[in-house]
């Protein structure tokens, strides 16, 4: 396999059962991200996208269909497995920032290096990760006395904490002003401009999507344009 | 994660919710409270209780007719017979010293005072053998034996009732039954015993109750008291009382027809009485733990559905169920550790109070909250956390990170 594809998926598929209706979420789904590529997925409401991006990010299994996150088979690994890969190959970054509310930004931006059991030097890199987003100054706030666009970039921090292969980001501008907004996708560019690492963005957002190099269109479970 | 950070973590988030920690806390606070108060009245009584028989004195045993295990009929009373047969130095070497006694409730009567109560026919010996002291006059002599003397030795208590004094009463003339006896003596005052206050009675010489007051027939006798040499030798002694009245009762086959108490028989039955007087108690007390433990749970349940999201986000960022799990075992140990540390603090002053409150009532008696009590409480109660927080945990742990984080 070639070791700049950081995702590769062959035919994946996702049903759920609402009773007695099979719903048909993605219907063979095949396509190839490059290391260091910066793109967005769009689709109406109802496309697939969001179980797309779960299954992207090892938040679920596809029902069949192989998923190569980084070289690795992901796609039968176990629940124990799955929070490893979730841990150490994936940063995420949601709509609604979902940050720990009574800690402090540095704990927050520490978390994922607890659960992967690093205890020596998480500070410094929690630190480190709160200054590559412009944030040295806000470390011991707590996410309620700061801005959606601050809570918002704490989040980037967790994100990148672990140096992940991918960092995958739900509607991350869907929350914000225009403002901050645009600083985030500024971070997000950034990032992956200087540091070459792979973002996907899951959006609406016809402007956010032409920020990026490529767009993964879906409709009614299916791609719409090659991959 | 390693624990001190999950406890740490668990900690915070207690905190964050002061008000519904507090209140869990309090169920199992007052579960622990009130088993160890329990645990530490029944312990007092245990100790109450058996040290007042041991203070009877360890080298004595009671020598009953009948037995109180085994059917027997007709059993033959004791007798003075048997009382001399067992004075017999070469059958009973081990018995220092014997006192029969006869007792029953009467009528004292001293100018128009009037009190019911306990009086025992006895000979000199019984001073020796129950340790009795006089604080004023003397005790029954052989002369009083012989004689048939109509004298009498008061105990303090009715003295009080009688006199209203405890001092100067010898010379007096009481009236035990109708018949007029003249006060020789003033006993020492010895407290409450096994069998009431032992300071509620009137001694008479022994052949005076039983031709005059208490009217025995042939020699009858109803306790002996038998001092033994030592309280090493009560083993020994007990077994040459038994030979000896089965060879006189003629009844070397079957059950004996009379009965030897030690006082490590009384200590025993006691100890059983009020152990499982303890252990009823501290059931009951077990019960309100229980309910605490209940509230634990329902907490613990509406707290993994508050923070549904916040499990969802802990897994997607690596968090496995083993982590999930541990964190709310954490809290709700923590919840019901700190309610028991607490809990044997309030136990304690409750026993304290309890105490007070038996001085103040004139009932020596000091619970005691022991070191066993509090491990078993602690224990207990960090167990009905863990286990009645596994249900919650569990539910958490168990959550699908795409439902928890997608969860309003």
């Amino acid at each position: 396999m070639d070791n700049d594809v950081v995702i590769r998926t062959e035919g994946i598929t996702k049903t759920f059962r609402m009773g007695e209706v099979e719903v048909h979420a993605l219907c063979g789904v095949s396509f190839m991200i490059q290391r260091g590529e910066i793109l967005s997925i769009m689709g109406p409401s109802g496309s697939g996208k969001s179980t797309l991006m779960n299954i992207l990010g090892c938040l679920d299994r596809p029902t069949s269909g192989e998923y190569y996150l980084d070289g690795n088979l992901v796609s039968n690994m176990g629940d124990d497995e799955l929070a490893e890969v979730r841990n150490r190959k994936v940063g995420f970054i949601f709509q609604s920032f979902n940050l720990l509310s009574r800690a402090s930004a540095l704990s927050n931006v520490e978390l994922p290096l607890r659960y992967a059991g690093i205890r020596e030097g998480r500070r410094e890199r929690a630190i480190e990760s709160l200054k590559a987003v412009g944030l040295a100054d806000r470390i011991y706030h707590r996410p309620t006395e700061l801005s959606g666009g601050q809570q918002q970039r704490v989040a980037i921090a967790r994100a990148l904490i672990n140096n992940p292969a991918i960092i995958l980001a739900d509607e991350p501008t869907g929350n914000l002003d225009s403002k901050s907004g645009k600083e985030i996708m500024e971070i997000l560019l950034s990032l992956n401009r200087e540091r070459g690492t792979t973002v996907i963005i899951v959006t609406h957002d016809p402007t956010i999507a032409a920020q990026t190099q490529r767009v993964i269109r879906l409709r009614d479970g299916l791609l719409e344009n090659g991959a | 994660m390693n624990l001190g950070q999950a406890v740490l973590e668990a900690l915070e988030s207690l905190n964050s919710n002061k008000l519904r920690s507090g209140l869990t806390i309090l169920g199992i606070v007052i579960g622990v409270a009130a088993v160890i108060a329990m645990l530490a009245v029944g312990e007092g009584a245990q100790q109450t209780i058996t040290g007042a028989i041991s203070g009877v004195g360890t080298n004595l045993l009671f020598v009953f007719s009948g037995n109180f295990q085994e059917e027997v009929r007709n059993p033959q009373p004791l007798t003075l017979a048997d009382v001399d047969a067992l004075r017999d130095q070469f059958q009973a070497p081990s018995v220092a010293n014997v006192a029969p006694v006869i007792n029953g409730q009467v009528r004292v009567s001293y100018s128009g005072e009037q009190a019911t109560t306990t009086v025992n026919g006895v000979t000199p010996d019984y001073a020796v053998v129950r340790n009795y002291n006089v604080t004023e006059g003397e005790f029954i002599n052989d002369e009083h034996l012989l004689g048939q003397a109509s004298v009498a030795l008061l105990g303090p208590e009715v003295a009080q009732k009688l006199f209203g004094r405890k001092d100067g009463v010898v010379g007096e003339t009481v009236r035990i039954e109708g018949q007029p006896f003249r006060v020789i003596g003033l006993l020492e005052s010895k407290g409450g015993g096994a069998f009431g206050s032992q300071d509620d009675v009137v001694m008479i010489p022994f052949t005076t109750a039983k031709s005059r007051v208490l009217r025995r027939t042939r020699d009858r006798v109803d306790v002996i008291f038998v001092q033994a040499l030592d309280a090493e030798y009560v083993d020994e002694a007990t077994d040459e009382i038994s030979q000896i009245l089965r060879s006189r009762h003629r009844i070397m086959l079957g059950p004996d027809d009379f009965t030897v108490f030690s006082q490590e028989d009384f200590v025993q039955t006691a100890r059983t009485i009020t152990g499982v007087f303890t252990i009823f108690l501290g059931g009951i007390a077990g019960i309100s733990l229980l309910v605490g433990g209940i509230g634990i749970m329902n907490i613990m349940l509406v707290s993994v559905t508050e923070r549904t999201r916040e499990i969802g986000l802990r897994k997607a960022l690596g968090a496995r169920k083993r982590d999930i799990l541990i964190q709310f075992l954490t809290e709700s140990s923590l919840l019901s550790m700190l309610g028991g540390i607490i809990g044997i603090g309030f136990g304690w002053l409750i026993s304290f109070a309890v105490g007070r409150i038996a001085a103040a009532n004139n009932t020596p008696f000091t619970p005691s909250v022991g070191m066993n009590a509090i491990l078993l409480a602690t224990l207990f109660a960090t167990a009905v956390g863990l286990f009645f927080g596994i249900y919650p945990a569990n539910r958490a742990a168990n959550l699908e990170p795409v439902e928890a984080l997608r969860y309003e």
